[in-house]
């Protein structure tokens, strides 16, 4: 069973073609929608949407972080974010000075511009393929003896840089439970301060009458 | 949300296991697979996250407590660097794994020490995701049906 080449390089086209013009028109509508759940929800569209781009680019590592990050856990946590909030954004005002516009089109001109200069998609020449890439594809079957090379990488090669990565993770969490968290890990007991005003809203309204 | 959404509840039922048993897939299946740590830790906390979603974080609390997410988070790290630590008592640089096996010919050193890290970057990153989920949703403990 063959398949004629010049059939599966459209074929290819045609998929990368549709994912793009999706990514586009899903990106138009979140600019366009007011309503913060549409929003959420096309953003979670569009990440899925990219990770399916990402596997197009053989890059299925990536895509499946894109899906299951971008698409799954940003996703709820925007929506459960979104429900402390007012579900719709406020009108835009319009007639303001084009500064925005203007920056945009003269950044979006200059990477056109770069693109011109990137290599072809899969060139064996490309700086991403020839040194330190094309090293790791040739060393890890001997130094590692892993199959997945992106394993081989993270975890081996550059096993430290991940423990770095790790740590950013634990710090994200301890954070929010420092900023958003109630009391102690195991339960939480109400804590005297005799500094502290009686009541936060006595409090309150103490603090303005000093001003 | 008591006592409606009888399709979501039941799909949660269903789909529950097959989810965590998913991230371990991915979790353990990483040396030859796309996947990893970060990935199954993930997956993982997306099944309780749906459980929050669909049965209200208090019942997810219950099943699995913040003060539970605290211990796994702070072991997950410690599993990273204390491999670290491992193979520099025993010798070599930090996470350098073929010291754990030094006389193996095909690196099965490198093999464990992978999975030993990455079993730890998925406890930290399964805890840290479920922590902040349970911290934000926890402010508006049910998501009422008219805020869809």
């Amino acid at each position: 069973m063959s398949v004629d080449p010049g059939f599966s390089i459209i074929a290819v086209a045609a998929v990368d073609l549709a994912l793009l013009t999706l990514l586009l028109v899903v990106a138009w509508q979140m600019l366009q929608s007011r309503q913060l759940f549409a929003v959420v929800m096309l953003s979670g569209i569009y990440s899925l949407l990219s990770a399916a781009f990402f596997v197009s680019l053989d890059a299925v590592d990536v895509a499946f972080t894109e899906a299951a990050v971008g698409a799954g856990i940003s996703t709820v946590l925007m929506l459960s974010a979104m429900l402390l909030t007012a579900r719709r954004e406020k009108p835009l005002k319009m007639g303001r000075a084009p500064v925005g516009l203007i920056a945009v089109l003269i950044v979006g001109a200059a990477l056109f511009y770069a693109s011109i200069d990137m290599p072809a998609f899969g060139d064996p020449d490309a700086p991403a393929n020839a040194y330190v890439g094309k090293d790791y594809v040739e060393r890890t079957p001997n130094d590692i003896a892993v199959p997945n090379i992106v394993t081989a990488v993270l975890a081996s090669y550059r096993g430290f840089d991940t423990l770095g990565e790790t740590l950013v993770v634990f710090t994200a969490g301890v954070a929010v439970m420092l900023l958003l968290g109630v009391g102690s890990p195991r339960g939480g007991r109400a804590v005297s301060d005799p500094d502290a005003a009686p009541d936060a809203e006595t409090g309150g309204d103490a603090g303005k009458q000093d001003a | 949300m008591r006592d409606e959404h009888l399709i979501l509840r039941v799909m949660m039922k269903v789909l529950f296991a097959p989810i965590i048993l998913f991230a371990f897939y991915v979790q353990f299946h990483g040396d030859y697979g796309p996947g990893g740590g970060f990935q199954a830790g993930v997956i993982f906390a997306v099944a309780f996250i749906l459980h929050g979603l669909i049965y209200g974080v208090g019942a997810t609390r219950k099943a699995l407590p913040q003060g539970a997410l605290t211990v796994m988070m702070a072991v997950g790290v410690f599993l990273y660097a204390g491999t670290g630590a491992l193979t520099m008592l025993l010798g070599r640089n930090l996470l350098a794994y073929d010291a754990i096996v030094p006389e193996s010919t095909h690196h099965a050193g490198q093999h464990y020490g992978i999975i030993a890290v990455e079993f730890g970057v998925g406890m930290a990153v399964a805890a840290t995701m479920l922590t902040i989920f349970y911290h934000f949703a926890g402010r508006e403990p049910e998501i009422r049906d008219e805020d869809w």
